[in-house]
């Protein structure tokens, strides 16, 4: 039946935006096979090269360790404060729990070139050596908004009468928060890791203030683009993480839908 | 007694990690734009000096503004583009809506470097725009013209925020009471005053966060401006990087960043006028 039917002007303008956006990832997976240091049109020929060389660039290898080690390590970081914060406003409302919300969601509205300077005077001032976990410290900054907000959403959703039941039932609130409200929210840290692991494995900006020789794979990125000769390798790579991200992404998105259909009730809406 | 102990106990290890390394930061900044100097003596002399330079300096000023226009230009485009992909998703998508977000999501997580480096090859002198106008004959010779401009940064970037853009206004529209809408109709509404004076106004918190999302990083952009828009497309953003890893005037540096901080607290302040920031971020 809808096949017959034109589509409507809304779904023609759905496909377009779809195509620009697309169009530019297209153009570098097509030269990451492409045998030539520039993508000219027409194009020359088919190559697996770049692919080929991406495992003996060390440089290169140890970036992207870099990388893996800070997103790894600022994501656990901000879920955990973020939890930590998100319980304190959404179950409490005492004094301090505004003042606690504006200036730990600020950094949202501030732009990375102002948090990367600032936080490299404190290095600086302090006497801390630039490296790769500096940045990874700087990245729980911006991602803990991300965490309070993903978390205390969930939160909001269940009423706090839960916690109160297992502490009636003999749990001390510490115990209550770890048996009971933990494994509720467990979701939203889930969702929360990964947001703030993609945060930080991408950000260029703060990082090329902090690391100093100490390279993240988006500041080496960064230092490669100009060299013609070594682009095409980087891009592989990237086509290379852009796959991966997106099974990663496709399979929690899979369990997600699972585990809500395995689930007695509902989300509830707050 | 208790409660405020769990509070604090709840609330003490965040706070302290964000007062050493975000507060204590841009304090630490404040002083150091009134220091004479980047090291030495000089480091430990205080003066007003940068701050004179700075109001007395057209040119930086200058760039400001411009930064800010540019940056609530491609904040506006890019929600006007975002705003019909998020009401089909909402309202005409059907069952197809989780697969269709998932579509115009999938493309930010290439490598922001990357998406933007990309548009080099699209709008380069050997770029793929420039083959297709040659190749219909509507050009002789390759046009230069297309990168390392203002019109580059800003046409690269609305194609970075459509999607940051799209999600917020998105949730916003899911939010919507459907029965609000068929009530409109029933009071006799047509679908278009129904839009303007129903659907509209209830998705504003999304639009706001969604020109936030756009706003806030073009104003600090640094990388585009280096990558597309040359010499030409030179941002505020890059007067503050060069500052700090070139020229090594770490007390102008920090000046200009606080002029930057100060332009997006007043404009966050003006916003707020308009109604609690929660309810317009929709927190």
């Amino acid at each position: 039946m809808l096949k017959h039917k034109l589509p409507s002007i809304g779904a023609v303008y759905v496909v377009i935006i779809c195509a620009l956006l697309y169009l530019p990832i297209a153009l570098l997976i097509v030269f990451s096979f492409n045998n030539a240091t520039s993508l000219t049109f027409p194009l020359k020929g088919f190559t697996l090269q770049w692919y080929q060389q991406l495992g003996q660039n060390s440089e290169l290898l140890a970036s992207l360790r870099n990388s893996l080690l800070i997103a790894f390590g600022s994501s656990a970081l901000a879920t955990v404060l973020g939890t930590m914060g998100a319980i304190a406003i959404v179950r409490f409302n005492l004094p301090g729990r505004g003042i606690f919300l504006a200036v730990s969601t600020m950094p949202l509205v501030i732009p990375y070139v102002i948090l990367g300077v600032a936080l490299l005077i404190l290095l600086n001032q302090a006497g801390i050596p630039l490296s790769a976990p500096a940045a990874g410290f700087a990245h729980v900054i911006i991602s803990i908004p991300y965490a309070i907000l993903i978390i205390s959403s969930r939160l909001v959703g269940f009423p706090d009468n839960l916690e109160e039941a297992a502490m009636d039932l003999g749990a001390s609130y510490w115990e209550a928060l770890l048996k009971v409200t933990i494994p509720i929210v467990s979701p939203a840290l889930l969702a929360s890791f990964l947001l703030c692991f993609t945060i930080s494995f991408d950000e260029y900006s703060i990082a090329s203030f902090l690391v100093g020789t100490d390279t993240t794979l988006p500041v080496y990125m960064f230092s490669q683009l100009r060299f013609p000769t070594r682009l095409p390798m980087i891009i592989a790579m990237a086509a290379i993480i852009m796959t991966l991200t997106m099974l990663a992404m496709l399979i929690s998105e899979w369990l997600r839908r699972a585990g809500q259909n395995s689930s007695p009730s509902k989300e509830a809406k707050s | 007694m208790k409660n405020s102990r769990r509070f604090l106990t709840l609330i003490g290890l965040p706070s302290i990690y964000l007062f050493l390394l975000f507060i204590l930061p841009v304090g630490l900044m404040v002083i150091f734009s009134f220091r004479e100097g980047t090291t030495g003596a000089a480091r430990d002399s205080f003066t007003l000096d940068h701050y004179i330079t700075f109001v007395n300096s057209r040119s930086f000023l200058r760039l400001l503004w411009q930064s800010a226009g540019i940056s609530f230009l491609v904040a506006v485009i890019a929600n006007i583009l975002a705003y019909p992909l998020a009401y089909y998703l909402a309202f005409h998508a059907g069952p197809k809506k989780n697969t269709l977000m998932m579509l115009l999501i999938i493309p930010t997580w290439t490598s922001y470097l990357l998406r933007i480096f990309a548009w080099k090859l699209i709008l380069g002198s050997t770029g793929l725009l420039n083959s297709i106008l040659l190749v219909l004959g509507l050009i002789e010779t390759p046009s230069p013209i297309l990168i390392y401009s203002r019109a580059a940064v800003v046409v690269t970037l609305i194609y970075v925020w459509i999607p940051f853009a799209m999600l917020p206004i998105f949730s916003s529209l899911e939010r919507i009471d459907r029965y609000l809408l068929e009530a409109a109709a029933d009071l006799g509404c047509t679908r278009m005053e129904a839009f303007w004076r129903v659907t509209f106004p209830l998705s504003l918190p999304g639009v706001v966060a969604g020109f936030f999302f756009a706003f806030i990083p073009t104003l600090g952009e640094f990388v585009t401006p280096l990558l597309v828009g040359g010499a030409q497309g030179s941002m505020y953003g890059n007067l503050i990087q060069d500052q700090f890893m070139r020229a090594l005037n770490w007390p102008m540096g920090s000046v200009m960043s606080i002029s930057m901080l100060v332009l997006v607290l007043v404009f966050m302040f003006l916003l707020t006028r308009l109604g609690p920031l929660s309810d317009l971020l929709g927190l």
